[in-house]
């Protein structure tokens, strides 16, 4: 056998950790020992969700290696130790920990020097911020924005400074000010170039950019040219002064974003060639002049060229590990087409926005009122969409990207592809016999014959128009026109469509979602407080009652909480029309132990509870009054159950077949993944309740395709479909991606389920949900699988702080005597049932007693229940 | 009726914005704290759902006036008068509520409120 071979990884960031992943998911590990040598005090963590780090708990929340070392035994991860040298000659490289301070100021104690050899070595050494040489630059309150440390001091510093500045109106410099005006900093952006995102978007659509961020109180300063920071005389920021500007800007923080420049020092001593403009110079297998060594990630110039994005450092590190297993591989550069969210702002920009290709047009719509601009780039002859930008309104960019780099012929009138015609402003001048859907041959009049108030269907949204008219329900491609005619018609009744959640919030679930998440509220009456009225009620308690939950998983009855649940949830247990409770325990996957089953039958007959098996392959348990709980959950969490959640907006059950191990059809063992998953999500809250489904083999006995989730087994894996339910709208869950090894599809079901409890509605199940998604299904497939928002690591990361966090809540109550307290009776009688309740016997179990019928009561009950009385007297 | 006060808990039992049953004269009583700290009572009973329910309902407000949401179908009571916001010839009994030396009292059936 021969020796086994040794890669050392220089770097631990993004791009370093992928290196690493991929190397163990393709089986180079068999073969070759990796060393990855981090410089950083931590593991590889999610720089591109760093302004979301203010809404973590802890910087541990963001790290892409939780548990800090790989679970494969051959990869050793080597942290706050700095490469220092290479030797190409003899393949050794000198290390010091820990590092040196990049000051280069001699320590006292300069760390441990040792040396290491390499077969391979990948520098992914990644970038610096790049701080300009102005005067005032070393003040104190002067900060980049680049890793978790640079963020824990800007916070720190926003608590006592009135105003701030980033210098930099870049992509990250925007996210940067995103950062301070969500600290609560009044925030400067000021821009060298003479426009906003100026890689990304030309004049006219910097400047619509710029006028949407002035309106969100924002000052934007763009051309102009930084001279001097101004300090205090403690040697704190105390201004800003522009070249020839007269007025300074008083600010106490300045953050630097104006640029990153490779780390490339290390490859410049051992003399590998640089790119002009830094960078390592790679071939498109990552290679460097030296065949030994590889360079990824913003350190590395393929080509002479820099990526400051990760998905092409991705993608570089997926090439190096094909090259190593003498794999085909190679990168011939990337798509820099770029959709986001800024301060709100859609921005997108896709293939040549600039128009540097020979003979190239433009195509320009722009309303100012609106703050909307478009810009299409098409070929010379104009059948081919070259590229784009879109700001204030990037709705198109799903449907204009694919034609970029499909090639596909134009329509005639391309300029119909960003004229608000296609969006549907045309149905100002549409006449009412004009075709809206083409799939359904739906026009602009039945549309509004189906929102006429009065009418047949009074639609309100478009969900329901979809219902009434099929208008929109095959191809979706004209959902937003008839969003439109529903808004023009609402709009011409003088009716206000509000989307606020109730009286007390003029919010959406979704911006709430957002507003717990920047600032980390804990209590309802710190958010009605700081962004609501009164007192709340029904609908908004239990909202962000399950927003709290979702975010930080806290015990639905602590303290400041218990408040704002929902009758089910109050009690942990489902109300029934007698309001005494049933109690479903958690049945994993319906796995049960025949041990198991006769506590379930004990427990039913020692309390007198009616039982009945659930559609949830589960047992529900009937008929307990509100003070037994507690005694129930006893005796069900002694014998190893714990809550099944049937009463929360939470996930219920993961339903399965028997699968490969029973089955002599099944391909997979679906009970096995339907635990697995239960057990994951289990406790998860969400909008409205989530249930799953696992079956073993095509026949689909497990029903999946009528869950939030279902999972169907293929020869080669599984099939995860998303978006199907039962109940009175029933849906088919419709494939979200094929042919998953487990890992994959846990993956994606992470990244679906929080993207899905971040943005749907209130009690808006996962089918209403993607239904209602500009873009639909489509769009969660972007997002979920191609991770197009850059978002997946961030949900993922949630999903994992649930998944650590989760605790029997039943178990939880009976142990906490504050909690139980409150399950009594009558607080003055705690030995004295509820008189009101009674049962009668049906088929040999009990059942609730006709309540217009007599009330049975209690001996030691000397009145009757005259509240029953007068009920009957008032109606 | 009776004109008599029965002691039920003392107030700092009662958690704001979270009802608790009493039993008083052999009747159930939701008893609320508001967040102003008042306190109020009302029959249990829900009318419409024929069960005895509302301390275990959401106390808000609705337009300023101080209600409970019934865990039942959602039927919002207001608190001072017992009617019902969603339907307003549905009223529940509203109770005399004292607090005295830290304990809550409540006494009769109030007349009809205006």
């Amino acid at each position: 056998m021969s020796k086994r071979k040794r890669i050392v990884v220089v770097g631990h960031g993004m791009v370093g950790h992928r290196f690493v992943q991929a190397a163990v998911e393709r089986g180079l590990t068999e073969t070759h020992d990796i060393v990855v040598i981090g410089e950083e005090p931590r593991p590889a963590y999610d720089r591109v969700a760093l302004t979301s780090f203010f809404s973590v708990e802890s910087a541990e929340e963001l790290s892409l290696l939780p548990g800090g070392q790989y679970d494969d035994p051959r990869v050793r991860l080597v942290l706050d130790t700095a490469v220092t040298g290479i030797d190409r000659k003899d393949q050794v490289l000198t290390l010091v920990s820990p590092p040196p301070t990049p000051s280069g100021v001699e320590l006292e104690d300069p760390g441990t020097v040792s040396e290491l050899e390499y077969d391979v070595l990948v520098m992914a050494t990644g970038a610096a911020p790049f701080v300009p040489p102005v005067p005032g630059k070393d003040l104190r309150n002067v900060f980049v924005y680049r890793t978790i440390e640079d963020l824990e001091a800007i916070r720190e510093a926003s608590q006592t400074a009135k105003a701030g500045v980033v210098i930099g109106g870049g992509l990250l410099g925007l996210e940067a000010a995103n950062a301070l005006h969500q600290l609560g900093v009044e925030t400067h952006v000021v821009e060298l170039a003479p426009r906003l995102m100026a890689v990304q978007v030309d004049d006219a659509g910097g400047a619509t950019l710029k006028r949407h961020i002035e309106n969100l109180g924002l000052s934007v300063h763009t051309g102009v040219m930084t001279e001097l920071i101004d300090g205090d005389d403690d040697g704190i920021v105390s201004g800003l002064k522009f070249k020839d500007v007269e007025e300074p800007l008083e600010v106490q923080m300045v953050v630097f974003s104006a640029g990153i420049r490779p780390r490339d020092a290390l490859a410049r001593e051992c003399d590998l060639p640089v790119a002009e403009r830094g960078g390592i110079l790679v071939d498109e297998q990552c290679r460097t002049a030296d065949p030994h060594v590889f360079a990824i990630g913003e350190c590395a110039a393929p080509d002479g060229r820099m990526y400051g994005l990760v998905a092409p450092g991705y993608s570089m590190a997926e090439v190096v590990v094909d090259a190593l297993l003498e794999g085909p591989g190679t990168f011939t550069g990337a798509d820099m087409s770029t959709k986001l969210k800024l301060l709100g702002v859609d921005v997108a920009s896709f293939g040549d926005a600039f128009a540097t290709t020979d003979g190239a047009l433009e195509l320009v719509y722009s309303d100012a009122v609106a703050g909307v601009y478009k810009k299409l780039v098409v070929s010379e002859d104009g059948k081919r969409l070259l590229g784009g930008i879109l700001v204030g309104d990037a709705s198109a960019y799903a449907s204009l990207r694919p034609l970029v780099s499909s090639g596909i012929a134009l329509p005639d009138n391309p300029e119909e592809l960003i004229l608000p015609a296609s969006r549907g402003g045309v149905q100002l001048g549409m006449p009412d016999e004009a075709q809206v859907c083409s799939c359904n041959d739906v026009t602009k009049g039945q549309i509004k014959e189906a929102v006429a108030e009065g009418g047949e269907h009074s639609c309100e949204d478009v969900a329901c128009v979809k219902k009434c008219t099929k208008a929109g329900s095959t191809c979706g491609s004209c959902v937003p026109i008839v969003k439109n005619i529903i808004e023009e018609h609402f709009a011409s009744i003088g009716k206000v469509v509000d989307k606020g959640l109730c009286e007390h919030f003029r919010l959406t679930r979704q911006e709430l979602f957002d507003l717990v998440s920047v600032h980390g509220y804990r209590r309802f009456d710190d958010i009605v407080e700081a962004h609501g009225t009164g007192r709340g009620c029904d609908i908004c308690k239990p909202a962000i009652a399950s927003i709290l939950a979702s975010q930080f998983n806290g015990h639905v009855l602590a303290q400041e909480t218990a408040a704002l649940q929902d009758t089910n949830d109050a009690y942990l247990a489902n109300i029934q029309r007698n309001g005494t409770y049933s109690v479903v325990p958690r049945i994993p996957g319906g796995e049960i132990t025949p041990d198991k089953l006769i506590v379930i039958g004990e427990v039913a007959r020692d309390f007198g509870l009616y039982t009945k098996i659930t559609g949830g392959q589960r047992i529900d348990l009937f008929g307990a009054r509100m003070e037994q709980l507690p005694a129930i959950w006893k005796r069900l969490v002694d014998a190893g159950f714990e809550s099944g959640h049937a009463y929360g907006k939470a996930l219920r059950t993961v339903k399965s077949c028997v699968g490969s191990t029973w089955c002599r059809y099944g391909v997979q063992d679906s009970v096995g993944l339907a635990i697995a998953l239960e057990l994951r999500y289990r406790g998860l809250r969400s909008p409205h309740k989530l249930k799953g489904g696992v079956s073993g083999c095509a026949r689909e006995c497990a029903e999946a395709r009528g869950k939030d989730f279902g999972v169907i087994a293929t020869e080669k894996g599984w099939n995860l479909y998303v978006g199907g339910n039962g109940g009175a709208v029933p849906a088919h869950a419709r494939l979200l991606a094929g042919d998953l090894d487990t890992e994959t599809l846990v993956r994606y079901l992470d990244r679906f389920l929080m993207y899905y409890i971040r943005t749907a509605d209130r009690l808006q199940r996962t089918a209403a949900w993607i239904e209602q998604l500009d873009g639909g299904l489509d769009r969660v497939k972007e997002v979920v699988v191609d991770d197009a928002l850059g978002l997946g690591a961030e949900l993922e990361a949630a999903m994992a702080r649930h998944v650590d966090s989760y605790f029997d809540e039943w178990k939880a109550t009976i142990e906490d005597p504050e909690k139980m307290a409150r399950f009594v009776s009558f607080v003055n009688a705690p030995d004295v049932p509820d008189p009101a309740i009674a049962f009668t016997t049906e088929r040999d179990q009990i059942k609730p007693a006709d309540p217009d019928g007599a009330v049975s009561l209690g001996s030691t009950i000397p009145v009757g229940a005259p509240g029953l009385v007068t009920a009957g007297d008032a109606r | 009726m009776s004109e008599t006060y029965q002691v039920v808990c003392p107030v700092d039992d009662l958690e704001v914005e979270r009802g608790v049953t009493a039993l008083v004269h052999g009747q159930a009583v939701a008893i609320f704290r508001t967040h102003d700290g008042e306190v109020f009572a009302l029959g249990n009973h829900d009318p419409f759902a024929k069960a005895s329910v509302l301390s275990r309902g959401i106390v808000g407000t609705r337009g300023g006036v101080p209600f409970v949401a019934s865990p039942m179908h959602k039927h919002a009571f207001d608190l001072r008068t017992g009617r019902c916001l969603d339907d307003d010839t549905v009223t529940v009994p509203v109770f005399e509520v004292r607090v005295e030396d830290g304990m809550v009292h409540i006494g009769g059936r109030k007349q009809k409120v205006a």
